[in-house]
């Protein structure tokens, strides 16, 4: 079976390490930053041998599409480029390391939500933000793995979720459905989910317990 | 190789976990330089931050009276946070010390820092994050690559510059101007496109990753045309030499597992795992906690992937008794060194 084309923007730690795991696993990836794609093309040839330097929007254009870019630049991504597209979102607000942002500090949504709102269009799905990009590479293992680990998956749209669930099983992680976009917020930085590795059955444990009401 | 040190000082602790004063962090930071001369160390970076438990928040001040109290060590900052500092400031910080120094040892590393808590401190825009970085750093490059001392400039994130004068002037006419990167692959192939001498922060994982980083630095260098000696790696690492292996782990992990359970507590972390450092602090791991034999041979390894002409570590965190950082900073000189040159000269 043909694999579908992954489209990186950001060639930043995560987004290379992404790069990488996903060439791995036999899918052609574009990987893109706000630069033009000869200015990376030898980042691209040494970083992520195989993956082709492309300019944003054409990783825009791809099957699926990981943003990891720094938050705080989130409002540098094109909307229109994203509009239609499934979208992974592999950023975190974390003001203890990235510094007090607005934008995210004033709202109580989760992260994920806010970018959605800005990136109205797209189909995003919020994943592979709570695995460390070091681990990403090392953790992986094929399915059925006793020890495997699992990440969690929030979105709007299910039929997003599900071709980024099935990108997420192929990296070499078992995807769990966490439910909607907000429920994002339950694998956000501070939250046990991302304090941590777990396998499936600990992760959903967890999103159940942070979904149980609290006790009046 | 080069072997050195680097600190961001590091406040003592009571028995009762209480932190002493931080004005005692300086002043054993400023003797472990002396201590690191005197026993042939050669290099001693400062890198510059602002919290109570490592306050070496002026690096600048540190290398000059290291400079006049010191003969031989080459002494830096590791790094300066030029992004929300003024680098003219810095640099007439760093040229007087090389004045005082008799010239030709003192050297700024410009670097981003890993947190961002300056922004605040300084009154900077953390969304100006890149375009500060960018232009702080070509200012400063502008000054240190300017014949004469009147230096003019201009961009958007500074006040420009018309031909004013920016004194002393190094004695050599120039000071070394590393840029520091923590693996970034942009700032690698921006450090070679600049020409700039790299310094890999290597804080965990295994070092060797760093190899392709390397291989697009001098790659970066030699594409926009910068040949000679000045395109050059080094590697900055955490890591505690002692007379035995299990001697080095005993007096690093409390430091270690103290400073992790600070940043765990402003970062939301659980407390650290005794398995993650241990796993961390032996080959291929990142932490030069050892004896000085595989301290010595595990930097050499590192040199066939890297290629580094220095490698420098971080021993004082989490309030780690002075005397244990004098007693590993002896060590390196004494003994890692020669072991490191000997192991080198049979390849
Ligand atoms: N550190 C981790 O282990 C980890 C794990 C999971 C998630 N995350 C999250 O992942 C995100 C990225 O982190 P990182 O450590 O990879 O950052 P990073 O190393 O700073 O890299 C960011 C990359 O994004 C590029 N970029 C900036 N604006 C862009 C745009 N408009 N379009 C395309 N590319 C753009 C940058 O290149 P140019 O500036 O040259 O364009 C750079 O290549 C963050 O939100 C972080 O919280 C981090």
């Amino acid at each position: 079976m043909e694999l579908g084309v992954i489209g990186i923007l950001g060639a930043g730690r995560v987004g290379t390490a992404v790069a990488r795991q996903a060439l791995k696993a036999g899918y052609r990836v574009r990987i893109a930053t706000a630069k033009s794609a000869d200015e990376i093309a030898l980042l691209a040839e040494i970083i992520t041998p195989g993956a082709e330097a492309v300019d944003a929007a054409e990783a825009a254009a791809a099957d699926l599409v990981v943003v990891a870019v720094p938050l705080h630049k989130y409002r540098t991504l094109r909307p229109d480029l994203l509009a239609g597209r499934t979208v992974v979102d592999a950023m975190n607000y974390w003001a203890q390391t990235d510094g007090v942002i607005a934008d995210f500090d004033d709202d109580a949504r989760g992260s994920s939500e806010v970018i959605q709102e800005f990136l109205a269009g797209a189909r995003l799905v919020k994943s592979l933000n709570h695995i460390g990009y070091r681990e990403l590479e090392v953790d992986g293992r094929e399915a059925g793995s006793a020890d495997r680990r699992a990440l969690a998956l929030a979105s709007d749209d299910d039929d997003a979720k599900a071709k980024v669930a099935g990108f997420i099983d192929r990296l070499g992680y078992d995807p769990i459905d966490a439910g909607p976009l907000s429920a994002g917020r339950l694998f956000q930085p501070g939250t046990a989910i991302f304090n941590a590795a777990h396998t499936a059955e600990q992760l959903r444990g967890l999103l159940a317990e942070a979904n149980e009401p609290a006790l009046p | 190789m080069e072997i050195g040190a680097y600190s961001f000082g590091d406040t003592q602790l009571n028995p009762d976990g209480s932190q002493r004063e931080t004005s005692e962090a300086v002043r054993n930071l400023f003797e472990a330089i002396v201590h690191a001369d005197v026993a042939g160390l050669d290099y001693f970076g400062i890198g510059e931050h602002h919290t109570t438990s490592m306050p070496a928040s002026s690096p600048g001040a540190i290398v000059a009276a290291a400079a006049a109290a010191t003969k031989q060590i080459k002494l830096g900052s590791a790094a300066s946070i030029i992004s929300t500092d003024d680098p003219v400031r810095v640099f007439q910080q760093f040229a007087t010390a090389d004045a005082i120094s008799g010239g030709g040892r003192i050297e700024i590393t410009a670097g981003r820092g890993s947190s961002v808590e300056t922004f605040p401190l300084f009154g900077y825009d953390l969304g100006d994050y890149d375009e500060l970085y960018a232009q702080k750093l070509d200012l400063l490059m502008t000054i240190n690559n300017s014949a004469a001392p009147e230096v003019t400039w201009s961009g958007s994130r500074r006040p420009a510059i018309a031909d004013l004068a920016v004194v002393p002037r190094p004695a050599s006419g120039r000071l070394p101007i590393w840029l520091a990167t923590g693996g970034n692959a942009g700032s690698s192939a921006r450090a070679g496109q600049l020409g700039l001498p790299v310094s890999f922060g290597i804080i965990g994982g295994a070092p060797h990753r760093f190899a392709p980083l390397a291989e697009l630095y001098r790659r970066s260098a030699a594409q926009a045309g910068h040949a000679g000696p000045e395109i050059q790696v080094s590697v900055a690492a955490l890591g505690l030499v002692a007379p035995t292996k299990q001697e080095a782990l005993e007096r690093f992990y409390p430091g270690w597992r103290n400073l992790n359970v600070e940043m765990g507590r402003l970062r939301g972390w659980p407390a650290p795992d005794k398995r993650a450092f241990l796993a961390q602090a032996d080959a291929p791991g990142a932490y030069y906690v050892g004896d000085p034999d595989e301290v010595a041979e595990r930097i050499v390894h590192l040199h066939g992937h890297l290629g580094h002409m220095r490698h420098f570590l971080q021993t004082d965190i989490g309030g780690l008794p002075h005397e244990h950082l004098l007693e590993s900073i002896t060590l390196l000189a004494a003994e890692v060194k020669p072991r490191v040159t000997r192991l080198l000269s049979r390849k």
